[in-house]
């Protein structure tokens, strides 16, 4: 058993797991938090993603117990149903979703894909890798590449990521 | 996923000492978690290598940059001398990959990161890298991602990663320490091995060797190009990839460094490619004599017969790319 402090969504938490516990099976098992979503549980489909300091991960392919002392978000984090985060809400606006399934994943992703493309970062799709690039359509989806919709939902991801991003400038 | 002892290591020496014993290195964990599920690869033991101080981009001596080995592929990519001086490698760990992996994959687990070869994800089938002496199933199987060049009649799998391609049409090297903690530095063309007839070996990283990091000799200058094929446009590997830094001076290609992913056991790199353009004015024959070179021993396996045609095609659309910019000048 390995102990292991967290911050999950700006609460301590601690659990003593077996340390072939992946971060994934900690938050859904472990601490109730079932907002995260396993689909392939191999890196390959992004509805596990979570913000680990900051910065979106598969929470399907890392250990919990690599994960001591660091602060953790997950869908929960980001809002609730009273008090939705803009690309939350912008979800809802524009019918980001039908099973819903992948949503928490891509909600998460956004939200860290957003302050990547605010840091400057470049993409596959940017021309030139030293210049920051403006967000467009071909950007998100370039970017949101690690988030796979089996309902096909793309076309109003899109629209609400660009439409979140926008009114944030 | 078999049990396992977990420790994290404070210093190399402490990593080192864990290696010898036996116990398997885990960095970003993307691909050694992803095999571990899949009892593919069944370590007795972990050590974490997080802790050590392995995280940075510096300058060195000579001009060139040094990578550390737990310098994430987002920030290698994103990092401002990355982008200015060896755009090559930005673009190559941008083609990998999603966004996600990539905050999570580091430079030393990118490097020794294993096959995609199908036969050698599944236990219920032969694989000699898997299980050496079980035989290899993907020779007369299905074998779309193998290898056109290099392979043996012990094994046709690929190296699948992106980050190394660029790497070596850089010249990098790749810093090893030792467990004695002798220090050395290996080529990263000579980091990977072809599989012979010891499969399991993918590159030449003995019992507690710990990479350090990977160096970049100064700025090559010229024009930086990757060309990624692949089944879809983004998230998927190579099938055959083209890294190329390409310098023109009156017309003529000055100095050219080529290297190529998807079509053998390891980036591959082949001097009289580059040879054959070096000096001479850019045209389609000449492109087409450079991909005669690198083909002449190609062998399709059945299922990737497609890649020596794809293979020659991409390398000429790469070439008309990087050598554009000072033809006409
Ligand atoms: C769905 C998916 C798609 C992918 N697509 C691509 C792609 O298109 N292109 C691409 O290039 N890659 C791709 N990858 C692979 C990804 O790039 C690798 O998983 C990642 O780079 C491995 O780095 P890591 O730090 O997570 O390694 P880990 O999983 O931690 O380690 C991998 C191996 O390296 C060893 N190791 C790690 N660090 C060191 C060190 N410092 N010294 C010695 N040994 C060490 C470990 O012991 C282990 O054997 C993909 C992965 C997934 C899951
Ligand atoms: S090609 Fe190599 S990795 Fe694939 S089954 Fe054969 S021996 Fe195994
Ligand atoms: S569940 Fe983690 S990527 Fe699919
Ligand atoms: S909404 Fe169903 S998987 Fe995306």
């Amino acid at each position: 058993m390995q102990k292991t402090e967290l911050t999950i969504n700006r609460k301590k938490r601690s659990i003593e797991a077996d340390p072939r516990t992946t971060l994934l099976d900690a938050l859904r098992h472990h601490l109730d938090l079932t907002g995260t979503k396993k689909g392939c549980d191999h890196g390959q489909c992004g509805a596990c993603t979570v913000l680990g300091n900051g910065r979106r991960i598969n929470s399907c392919l890392t250990l919990a117990c690599m994960h001591d002392g660091d602060e953790i978000t997950t869908i929960e984090g980001l809002g609730t149903p009273d008090d939705l985060s803009p690309l939350q809400a912008a979800f809802v606006r524009h019918d980001g979703y039908q099973c819903g399934y992948c949503t928490p994943g891509q909600i998460c992703s956004a939200t860290a894909m957003l302050q990547e493309v605010a840091e400057g970062w470049p993409s596959n799709v940017t021309e030139d890798v030293e210049v920051a690039p403006p967000l467009s359509r071909e950007e998100i989806a370039e970017r949101m590449s690690g988030n796979i919709c089996r309902c096909s939902a793309y076309p109003n991801i899109v629209k609400a990521i660009l439409e979140a991003a926008e009114a944030d400038q | 996923m078999r049990p396992f002892n977990y420790s994290r290591a404070e210093t190399e020496k402490e990593a080192a000492d864990a290696g010898s014993d036996g116990a398997t290195f885990i960095a970003g964990g993307t691909n050694l978690l992803d095999l571990m599920k899949l009892e593919v690869m069944t370590p007795d033991a972990l050590v974490d290598i997080n802790p050590l101080d392995l995280k940075s981009i510096s300058t060195t001596d000579d001009g060139g940059l040094r990578i550390g080995a737990l310098v994430t592929n987002s920030d290698c990519a994103a990092d401002q001398r990355v982008r200015h001086d060896y755009p090559v490698l930005s673009k190559a760990i941008l083609a990998g990959a999603s966004g996600q992996l990539r905050n999570k994959a580091t430079t030393g687990g990118n490097l020794c990161q294993r096959t995609r070869c199908y036969y050698f994800y599944d236990t219920a089938m032969p694989c000699n890298k898997r299980e050496p002496g079980s035989g290899c199933g993907a020779i007369g199987g299905v074998n779309r991602l193998h290898a056109i060049l290099g392979a043996s009649d012990a094994c046709i799998a690929t190296y699948p990663g992106d980050m190394a391609v660029a790497l070596s049409a850089l010249d990098a090297s790749v810093e090893i320490r030792s467990a004695n903690g002798n220090m050395r530095s290996v080529p990263v063309t000579d980091f990977h091995r072809l599989p012979g007839d010891t499969p399991e070996k993918d590159n030449v990283l003995e019992t507690g060797d710990l990479i350090t990091a990977v160096t970049l000799p100064p700025p090559p200058g010229g024009t930086h190009v990757y060309r990624k094929v692949r089944d879809r446009s983004s998230y998927a590997f190579a099938l055959v990839s083209v890294a190329a830094v390409a310098k023109m001076e009156n017309g003529k290609i000055s100095g050219i460094r080529l290297a190529f992913g998807g079509i053998a056991h390891k980036p591959w790199h082949d001097p009289a490619v580059e040879d054959v353009l070096t000096g001479e004015s850019p045209s389609e024959a000449l492109f087409d004599k450079a991909g005669e070179i690198l083909l002449k021993d190609a062998i399709g396996q059945g299922s990737n017969d497609f890649k020596i045609p794809l293979a020659r095609r991409t390398l000429s659309a790469v070439l008309r790319q990087a050598t554009a910019s000072g033809a006409s000048a």
